[in-house]
């Protein structure tokens, strides 16, 4: 170019330098995400974090999600190829992955499995990291301790519906089934009683959701109190063998039972009269 | 000798003079019975029985049989005010309100399991051993039907507490009827009374449970005691053991005395399982309502190989001429049944078939001696054992954290492919086995004592057997071959001269020929100097 001493043809070969398409597209990808951050509305962002904390809670929560979830989430929780959008997912279901360890998840598998917690995952974190999402977009929220209290549920009634709605999955009294390609129903032992709401409200993994038009807060706690009733029952009539029906007492009548009498039977045959 | 006291001597004669059983006592008191562990296999079935029998009186004076709705109001909490059958709420007053009905219906439901689980291995036991041989043909096949009954009198005895275990097992049930063609629909309505569930079944399958198959199981079982006690119990070869005596001791007083205390071993194991070992928790379980199902829904064990069929299974079902076949339920539920009861019934006659042998067999086979026999048999094993193990894949899936479908179609190829390794392996097995018992009668068993040879050759000393177990070896029995060979005009015998002639001569041929022929010592030409190394060479030195 005249007068400035920068040849024209350096300006061309920087601009076809490889480098060059990344560094537009990161500019024109910058401004716009920039540009559209500004000028989305903030209004719900901020209502929601009211609703479900405080506002400190949610930028706390937003470090720990950049921290521990982004890498599969996205920076916003938008979603990855790996992991799906947490927009609208709601508090309750945050509550539910991270207390019971499941997230952030270990490696990829059909299903991520209840784990201890990661140390940094304390109550209170969980909570920042719940108003964080619940500040995206709205979701089912943690229940009240009211809400999830067995003593307020009817059991018998919680029973009926736990055989209609849970057993085909989870079986008889909550020891877990199989499902397909991997996947199953875990057992409902471990599980605390908000757990075990979060889990009815916003149906993680395999598991279908059950809200509150299927099946009423009220009904809920029922199940609860049915769930949490049985678990602690003691057996009367014994070992429970696992609690999961005929499988493990087929196992025992073959392998104790049987075994038993076999041994029996040797022994009573193996003594011989002594010749008179 | 003292006179016996004149309280029995009163008594006795006061019954002789009447029922005349002195003389039939006196001959069958000192019965000779042989004696083998597994000769008492049988009897846990036989004493099993009996608990059933007793424990089963006591569970019928509170249930009741009957569908009609009520509503609970027993002690068991997580379930008051619960509406449910008569027969579930009378079964969980047993359970909860009735003084040791709990253990009583435990203790039930353990000797089921152990009644079946006795019959299968004493059968197994008799097949092994080729007891099932001419005369006692017709033992064995009342045997096979005892063992159907008794399926039959667990599945019914399953179904009644009408909990949701027990229903999901009575609607597999009548998913078989239905898909039994042209009469299926009819079958279905005929049992149940109408259209599923009904208000019938449970009264049905009382009357079938408590009366019908009981009273039969019992008339068999008597027979079966009677043919045994008649045709007399086989025996295991041995010292003196012959197809013409019994070796073992009398009845009276030696063997009763043994049976009475495995009665109340078998007595002793079932209540111990009853008391500390709960089974059927119908409570947890819930009443049953047609529109619920549970994962881990499985039968009890005897029928676990049905269940595993079933889920093996493909989805085929064809349109024949405007009738729905569903073969994804009616092979399940017929063919694997079909092999294991109908090639158990069977299996005396086609041997005798093959072998053409139609002498009497009072000694028992030890299994390496018929090989194929033996083979037959694992393989046997092996296909109801992974139809077995795969009736429970769901619980395999979860609890093993294997994939579902992996387990589906490891069962899918296994069951296939299974039967015949283990059949290869157990005949491979049987021959290797016989080897060693003809090493022993020909070279001795190793002492432990190494010698050196003045060659500086090092050789283990073998000595001749102990008589018993030389005995027990020698009592192996030639397995009759047909006669297939043709005669001097190159004319084959009558009966191998069709294809099925021919098929039958050669697997006559195949299922007789001894492999390994026992040899006493050493007689052979040419045998010392091949085995002089090891034993019998030396032997002769040590003399």
């Amino acid at each position: 170019m005249i007068g400035t001493g920068i040849s024209v043809n350096s300006i061309t070969a920087r601009r076809r330098h490889p480098l060059a398409r990344v560094a537009v597209v990161a500019l024109a990808l910058g401004l716009l995400g920039g540009g559209y951050a500004l000028a989305a509305p903030n209004g719900s962002t901020a209502d929601a974090a009211i609703a479900s904390g405080k506002a400190d809670d949610v930028a706390q929560g937003k470090s720990l999600f950049v921290a521990h979830c982004a890498s599969c989430h996205g920076m916003n929780a938008e979603g990855t190829n790996k992991a799906p959008t947490l927009i609208g997912v709601g508090a309750a279901a945050v509550n539910f992955q991270v207390s019971s360890g499941r997230m952030p998840a270990a490696d990829a598998g059909p299903q991520a499995p209840r784990k201890p917690r990661p140390e940094w995952a304390t109550d209170q974190a969980v909570d920042q990291l719940a108003a964080y999402v619940q500040s995206l977009g709205g979701g089912p929220t943690v229940p009240s301790a009211e809400q999830v209290d067995p003593a307020k549920g009817d059991p018998a009634k919680g029973g009926e519906l736990f055989r209609a709605n849970c057993i085909q999955c989870h079986n008889f009294v909550g020891a877990g089934g199989a499902l397909t390609y991997g996947k199953y129903a875990p057992p409902l032992n471990p599980a605390t009683p908000t757990q075990i709401y979060e889990a009815m409200a916003t149906g993680p993994q395999a598991m279908p959701v059950f809200n509150d038009s299927t099946i009423t807060p009220e009904q809920k706690r029922d199940m609860i109190a049915y769930i949490t009733h049985v678990r602690s029952q003691v057996d009367p009539g014994g070992s429970g063998l696992g609690r999961i029906g005929p499988v493990t007492e087929g196992l025992v009548a073959w392998v104790v039972g049987l075994s038993l009498l076999i041994l029996a039977s040797i022994w009573i045959t193996a003594k011989k009269r002594r010749a008179a | 000798m003292n006179a016996p006291p004149k309280a029995i001597t009163g008594v006795s004669t006061f019954v002789d003079d009447r029922i005349g059983a002195g003389n039939f006592l006196k001959r069958n008191l000192r019965k000779i019975f042989p004696d083998h562990w597994s000769f008492l296999l049988g009897e846990i079935a036989l004493y099993s029985f009996v608990i059933l029998l007793l424990t089963g009186t006591f569970l019928t004076f509170w249930f009741k049989p009957g569908m009609a709705e009520t509503t609970y109001t027993g002690s068991y909490a997580p379930l008051y005010g619960v509406k449910m059958s008569e027969a579930y709420a009378s079964a969980l007053n047993i359970s909860f309100d009735v003084r040791g009905g709990l253990l009583m219906r435990q203790i039930h439901h353990w000797a089921a399991l152990l009644f079946v689980a006795g019959m299968t291995v004493h059968m197994l036991r008799v097949f092994f051993t080729g007891a099932y041989r001419k005369p006692r043909e017709l033992n064995w096949i009342i045997g096979i039907l005892l063992l159907s009954l008794a399926l039959l009198e667990g599945l019914t005895g399953y179904s009644l507490p009408d909990d949701l275990l027990s229903g999901a097992g009575l609607r597999i049930t009548e998913g078989v009827m239905l898909a039994i063609p042209i009469v299926g629909t009819y079958l279905q309505f005929f049992l149940f009374g109408g259209e599923y569930p009904g208000h019938d079944v449970i009264s049905r399958f009382y009357s079938i449970h408590i009366l019908l198959i009981p009273g039969i199981l019992l008339a068999l079982v008597s027979a079966h005691m009677i043919l045994m006690w008649v045709q007399k119990h086989t025996q295991m070869p041995g010292k003196g053991r012959t197809e013409k005596n019994v070796v073992g001791a009398p009845f009276y007083p030696a063997f009763m005395i043994k049976a009475g205390a495995f009665f109340l071993f078998t007595f002793g194991v079932i209540a111990l399982l009853g008391t500390f070992a709960q089974i059927n928790p119908i409570w947890l379980f819930g009443p049953y309502t047609p529109a619920d199902i549970s994962a881990g829904s499985q039968p009890d064990w005897y029928m676990g190989f049905l269940e595993g069929a079933l889920r093996l299974m493909p989805a085929w079902e064809i349109n024949f001429l405007g009738h729905t076949v569903t073969f994804s339920v009616l092979i399940p539920a017929l063919v694997p049944l079909g092999i294991v009861m109908t090639g158990l019934a069977l299996y005396p006659f086609l041997e005798q078939w093959v072998t053409g042998d139609r002498r009497e067999h009072h000694v028992a086979d030890r299994p390496r001696n018929n090989p194929h026999r033996t083979a037959i048999g694992i393989s046997g094993i092996t296909f109801y054992g992974i139809l077995w193990l795969l009736g429970a894949n769901d619980e395999i899936s979860a609890n093993f954290h294997i994939s579902l479908y992996t387990t589906t179609w490891f069962g899918r190829i296994a069951i296939f492919v299974g039967p015949a390794i283990a059949y290869w392996i157990t005949y491979r097995m049987c021959i290797g086995l016989q080897r060693k018992d003809a090493e022993v009668l020909s070279h001795g068993v190793e002492s432990g004592v190494i010698k050196r040879m003045p060659n500086g050759q090092y050789i283990e000393v073998h000595t001749p057997p102990a008589e018993d177990i030389a005995e027990h070896i020698r009592g192996k029995k030639e397995i009759p071959v047909l006669e297939s060979a043709e005669d001097g005009e190159g004319i084959p015998p009558k009966g191998a001269r069709s294809a099925l002639g021919r098929l039958r001569a050669k697997m006559s041929e195949a299922y007789g020929t001894d492999h390994v022929p026992l040899t006493d010592g050493h007689h052979e030409e040419g045998h010392e100097g091949e085995h002089a190394g090891v034993g019998a060479g030396d032997r002769k030195e040590l003399h």
